[in-house]
């Protein structure tokens, strides 16, 4: 699989190349400034890119405005955001195209390796990948304001795992419980927030976001 | 029609002004004489000791009758005299001690003998502008009244230059009345205008009161700001310090020990690996929000506009932001903007228990204005020690001023203003 990486500082980016070669991902460009990023995107066609938000020589989010702007030229274009901090802010942002093959993890999550590369391949199919404190920060203001009625405790540990991209078999792997439990939980979960059944796992997260999101 | 009405507004604005005239007059001739007396004879009697205890009791008055002209002044002829007296010390002392000191700083004090200039002023040139007012209307009456037979009367009488023997001499009287009243229709508001004028030359602020005062002003906020920005050094070195620090020093800690561990004792050495990660994540979150306190990202990425959007979106309460910005303003002002948003919001959310919050956030007129309102329980005050104030103080860096409505029962509405310019 080809990846497109950009991250200004040495030492991330080199340990990332390291961590991708190993789990067999070919890097075919490592860059470190906005404008090398746009220039790659226009060059190369990669299978799924990996940009920090804040690049050189501005030191804003140009790396998000270049993931952005790739995306639009080629919609659905996987790409996985990083950043030291993460926003709903942006979070909205990336998703609001709708097209899934969207990523956004705070750069800790690269400490697990298995976890980290599990999102990467996630998002190059096509999925999503929402680091936990987006899902958190969304479900607190959620409760806060209109609470997600009717739902067990299991159930919002289920729909928490869902929002962040993970597939029946990630949860049920985490949870410690089978896939068919899970299927349950899920259909259940759809079921109580009046959501509509899809099968397909992207279409699923992004409604289970949207929903969460709404009403701000 | 047209002309009809501007006559019928000018001789009512005249009529009005010699009213006041008269009132001015009035005050002139017996507040600022029996003032100016007593203040003469409280400052004489000092060195007897009365005159310490009577002084600042004195000089109180005589400011609040200064200030009451300075309010007509605004009020009656639209002149802003501004208020010059320096500020007491808000740590001044009470009782006896205290007295004393607020006599000497008010001696000490410019503006106290300006004061004092001006009842004398007031008392002669303030007095005659003022009188000359009514004064031309009444003196135009009498001429007319000769003439209409008073002469017969008062027998042999002096009108301005013309003694009035006959009905010749008094129809003179009666034309040179005419001519006071036109004058005084015509020129009463300047009359009034000139008494004002005449009050401002002493009781204005002088060109160098006016620098220190500002010199003042400048002293001390940038003691604030060196006080706060010393405090916030301080309370970031103590965080890295109890924090990503000490959380890095027990990281290499336990990398040694698994150095020594990893043939002898390989379970162990595992399980203190994945203590050394945890620690490692621990000190990103904690720098993480470290950094958060100091510069938050999303203002040094996006700039105040979305970073005030990204506040609202953590915050537990529906809160609707907009923002009119059309580009990036100079960091330190998006940073002191922000962190008073901050606090605002934080306010509105803990004291108020606001359901509710709008924020406002746009640039006019060379100032950044933003409002936020909650439909809180209200209450909120500038107070010592309030968030409010520190605020107030963050602001006042930058010039920047903060204003609070907040009625028991709420809204509450907090505005804050800073003049600053596109970067």
């Amino acid at each position: 699989m080809r990846v497109l990486l950009a991250e200004d500082l040495f030492l991330l980016r080199d340990g990332l190349v390291r961590m991708l070669e190993a789990y067999d991902f070919e890097v075919v460009a490592a860059v470190e400034s906005g404008p090398e990023l746009t220039k790659a995107f226009a060059e190369l066609t990669p299978d799924v890119a990996i940009c920090d938000v804040r690049l050189p020589p501005s030191h804003t989010d140009e790396g998000l405005q270049c993931a952005l702007a790739a995306r639009k030229v080629r919609p659905g274009l996987p790409v996985l955001i990083l950043s030291q901090h993460v926003e709903q802010l942006y979070a909205r942002e990336l998703l609001a195209d709708g097209n899934g093959g969207i990523g956004y993890l705070l750069k800790d999550r690269v400490f697990d390796a298995e976890q980290f590369i599990d999102a990467v391949r996630r998002v190059a199919a096509g999925g999503t990948a929402m680091d936990p404190q987006v899902i958190q920060q969304l479900l607190a203001r959620r409760q806060s304001d209109r609470p997600l009625g009717g739902l067990t405790p299991r159930e919002l540990e289920v729909l928490e795992l869902m929002a962040q991209g993970r597939s029946n078999a990630a949860i049920a792997g985490q949870l410690f419980i089978t896939e068919r439990a899970i299927a349950k939980h899920t259909s259940n979960i759809f079921a109580k927030l009046d959501l509509p059944v899809s099968d397909d796992d992207n279409r699923r997260v992004l409604a289970v976001i949207a929903y969460l999101d709404q009403g701000r | 029609m047209g002309v009809d009405r501007t006559a019928t507004k000018r001789v009512r604005g005249s009529l009005l002004a010699a009213a006041q005239g008269l009132a001015l007059a009035l005050l002139a001739l017996t507040a600022s004489i029996v003032l100016f007396v007593l203040t003469v004879v409280s400052l004489a009697l000092i060195p007897i000791g009365v005159g310490v205890l009577t002084t600042p009791y004195l000089l109180d008055l005589v400011r609040a009758h200064a200030t009451s002209r300075r309010r007509l002044a605004a009020e009656w002829a639209g002149m802003e005299i501004p208020v010059p007296y320096r500020r007491l010390p808000a740590d001044a002392r009470t009782g006896f001690v205290g007295h004393v000191e607020r006599l000497n700083l008010m001696l000490k004090d410019p503006a106290t003998w300006r004061d004092l200039r001006w009842l004398l002023t007031d008392m002669t040139a303030g007095a005659v502008t003022a009188v000359l007012a009514p004064g031309l209307l009444v003196e135009g009456l009498f001429g007319i009244l000769l003439f209409a037979g008073l002469w017969t009367v008062l027998g042999d009488w002096w009108y301005a230059f013309i003694p009035v023997q006959g009905w010749g001499s008094a129809f003179l009287a009666s034309l040179l009345g005419l001519v006071w009243i036109a004058v005084g229709l015509l020129f009463n508001p300047y009359l009034v205008r000139a008494h004002f004028a005449v009050a401002r030359a002493s009781l204005a602020p002088t060109g160098k009161a006016r620098l220190d005062a500002r010199i003042d002003q400048l002293t001390e906020s940038r003691h604030d700001a060196v006080d706060a920005s010393a405090a916030e050094l301080r309370r970031i070195e103590r965080d890295l310090h109890d924090g990503a620090q000490a959380r890095l020093v027990a990281m290499g800690m336990d990398l040694g020990t698994i150095e020594a561990l990893v043939e002898k004792d390989p379970a162990k050495a595992k399980q203190l690996l994945a203590q050394a990660r945890q620690n490692s994540a621990d000190a990103l979150t904690e720098l993480r929000d470290l950094v958060r306190g100091i510069h938050p990202p999303v203002l040094a990425e996006r700039g105040l506009g979305d970073a005030v959007k990204a506040l609202a979106l953590r915050l537990p309460v529906p809160t609707d932001v907009d923002v009119t910005l059309p580009g990036r303003l100079g960091e330190p002002v998006e940073s002191a903007a922000y962190f008073a948003v901050s606090e605002v919001l934080t306010n509105a959310v803990k004291h108020a228990g606001a359901e509710r919050i709008w924020v406002d956030v746009h640039h006019a007129d060379g100032h950044l204005r933003i409002s936020v309102t909650d439909n809180g329980q209200g209450g909120a005050r500038i107070g010592a020690g309030s968030g409010l104030a520190g605020v107030e103080r963050r602001l006042g860096t930058f010039d920047g001023v903060l204003a609070v409505s907040s009625p028991a029962g709420g809204p509450t509405m907090v505005t804050m203003e800073i003049p600053c310019a596109y970067s």
